[in-house]
């Protein structure tokens, strides 16, 4: 079913996409904000890495791509934290916002062409040699050295605080914790990588598109939900890890869809299901089991009274 | 230590909702001193913590703390210096992080010299062993588990161990053992008194127990509609009696103390 070519191509996006898992990770499942800044901020990554690549600094254009990242998480908290915005809107104020900026960084265009382009996957084959795996290489390494270093920064001091932050507000207010920075913190590093996930992806795939973005906060979710309800249970490391697999796994449910002749267009209603019933389903569930206890209380009782 | 200088709060003012909360708080505390606080609901002893650990500027006044003016500094910058613990055993403690987490990050806020990247060290991990030996509750086996596993006494124990693990200069009590039940709460105010009396903690506690209040400490407190009514120590407290002080209560206010908390708390004293 599966031939070699596919396999590794959805481990290298699984890979790539897992940067967003895990930047959801930060700000959704820690933080407990559902930031909706990164559908922007992926395409921000992307629109900084391809134009950087274009102008010949492929690996500056990653790094630059998470320092717009953060900016955008920075413009985020900012409207949260002390302009008194709703944490959900402050998000898609941004969001909205970036749009702009991301045409703005393409050069007023929709889309940034870079088929000849060097990028750092060029330079990884050149530097790896022509038949290894240097894609998935690069893109495994890449999402691996910025897991370890995210669960290594949450066991500092201001890593454990921005944990406590989204985990108990009362215990941080009555802490020598700051929110207004813990969530800052927290939303500068989850969009940088949310950004440098969208700036891996532009130059993995040779271009940069507007609509890169749309709807990675629901895919980076579906990941996220899929790694936790198989794996997550456990320390730090756990949930990392699941993150990372539950990427995998659904670029493979991906290209499990595409190879069924599942029209491409489809699959963002597909993500979209997948979300809406995986954080339903503990809701659902105990409907369900209420509903078979009525059921059987009424038979019993029906029974009782013939 | 703790110096409260003519502390007023009103809230609301101007409004049908109008509160004098506090009015003019006098209040001086040494280096050591254990106070209890009692009053009935309203009386202004929640707000008097809150003021105190900064959650609002109080209108009038001053708190100096260990000879600094601390009357406009932000709460978090607060209370690296002033541990708190709540009535509510839930809101000192992260549910989902472990307790050695909860530990780390208790311990790593109130140290002096530790940079926001600062981890903690396997010495650091020994002492919060030893320290949770102390507490006699077999959490130092159960580190690596969410507190959200624990019981509510034992989550009072592991906040009062968090809130003393770096001695601070004020600990303040807000009733912390009024949701547990008596068994437990025994054994969290036996806690309470060995860590203060360890570490010379000075320390103001909330009661609704006029006996804990007289027998705890070496100083009692009582207080009605914002104001502190009554304060022996020394000889005169050592002698007090629950019914001496509600006589004290009743003369110093002009009517009789109607707390039914405090009462049932009286007769269960006198039944003992």
């Amino acid at each position: 079913m599966f031939t070699v070519a596919i396999v590794q191509s959805a481990l290298e996006l699984g890979f790539i996409y897992a940067l967003v898992a895990m930047a959801l990770f930060l700000s959704f499942r820690v933080l407990n904000i559902a930031d909706m800044t990164t559908d922007g901020a992926f395409t921000l990554g992307c629109a900084v890495s391809a134009t950087a690549a274009v102008a010949g600094h492929p690996v500056l254009g990653l790094v630059l791509a998470m320092l717009a990242g953060a900016c955008a998480g920075f413009v985020t908290a900012f409207l949260q934290t002390r302009m008194g915005v709703p944490s959900i809107l402050a998000g898609i104020i941004t969001n909205t916002g970036l749009y702009t900026v991301n045409l703005a960084v393409m050069g007023f265009s929709s889309n940034v062409p870079m088929l000849k382009t060097p990028t750092v996957f060029t330079a990884a084959k050149a530097a790896l040699g022509d038949g290894a795996p240097y894609k998935l290489i690069l893109a495994a390494g890449i999402t691996l050295v910025v897991c370890a270093a995210l669960i290594a920064f949450l066991g500092t001091r201001l890593g454990l605080s921005i944990r406590a932050t989204g985990d108990n507000p009362d215990m941080v207010r009555a802490s020598s914790i700051n929110t207004a920075f813990t969530i800052t913190v927290g939303l500068c590093i989850s969009n940088s990588m949310t950004a440098l996930s969208g700036a891996v992806l532009a130059q993995y795939q040779k271009s940069a598109d507007i609509n890169l973005g749309t709807g990675m906060v629901v895919i980076g979710l579906a990941s996220l939900i899929i790694g936790e309800t198989l794996f997550g249970r456990g320390g730090m490391w756990i949930k990392a890890a699941a993150a990372v697999a539950g990427s995998v796994i659904y670029r493979f449910i991906i290209a499990i869809a595409l190879r069924a002749n599942v029209p491409s267009e489809c699959l963002k209603l597909i993500s979209a299901i997948i979300v809406a019933l995986a954080i339903a389903a503990p809701s659902l569930k105990k409907n369900l089991t209420m509903y078979r206890r009525r059921t059987a209380a009424r038979q019993g009782r029906g029974r009782d009274h013939a | 230590m703790l110096e409260l200088n003519h502390m007023s709060m009103t809230f609301n003012p101007g409004t049908v909702n109008e509160k004098k909360a506090l009015t003019d708080i006098n209040l001086h505390l040494n280096q050591g001193d254990f106070a209890t606080i009692v009053g009935s609901n309203g009386a202004g002893k929640s707000t008097l913590f809150n003021a105190i650990a900064g959650a609002f500027v109080p209108d009038t006044g001053t708190i100096t703390l260990d000879g600094a003016d601390i009357t406009f500094l932000p709460d978090f910058r607060r209370s690296k210096a002033i541990g708190r613990l709540f009535q509510d055993p839930l809101k000192g403690t992260a549910p989902n992080m472990t307790i050695e987490e909860n530990l780390a990050l208790a311990f790593l806020r109130a140290s002096t010299h530790t940079s926001p990247f600062s981890r903690i060290t396997k010495a650091d991990r020994d002492l919060f062993t030893e320290r949770l030996a102390q507490l006699g509750l077999g959490l130092e086996d159960r580190m690596k588990q969410p507190v959200g596993l624990l019981s509510g006494g034992q989550r009072q124990a592991l906040t009062l161990l968090m809130a003393t693990l770096v001695t601070p200069k004020l600990l303040l009590l807000d009733e912390h053992t009024a949701a547990l039940d008596p068994a437990t709460a025994e054994k969290v105010l036996e806690l309470t008194k060995k860590i203060v009396a360890e570490n010379n903690i000075t320390c103001l506690m909330i009661t609704h127990n006029m006996h804990a209040a007289l027998e705890l400490g070496n100083r009692t407190l009582m207080m009605d509609s914002g104001r502190i009514v009554l304060d022996v120590s020394g000889p005169g407290r050592a002698t007090m009696t629950v019914d001496g002080l509600l006589d004290r209560f009743a003369k110093n206010v002009g009517r009789s103390l109607d707390n039914d908390r405090i009462l049932l708390s009286k007769q269960e004293s006198a039944a003992e």
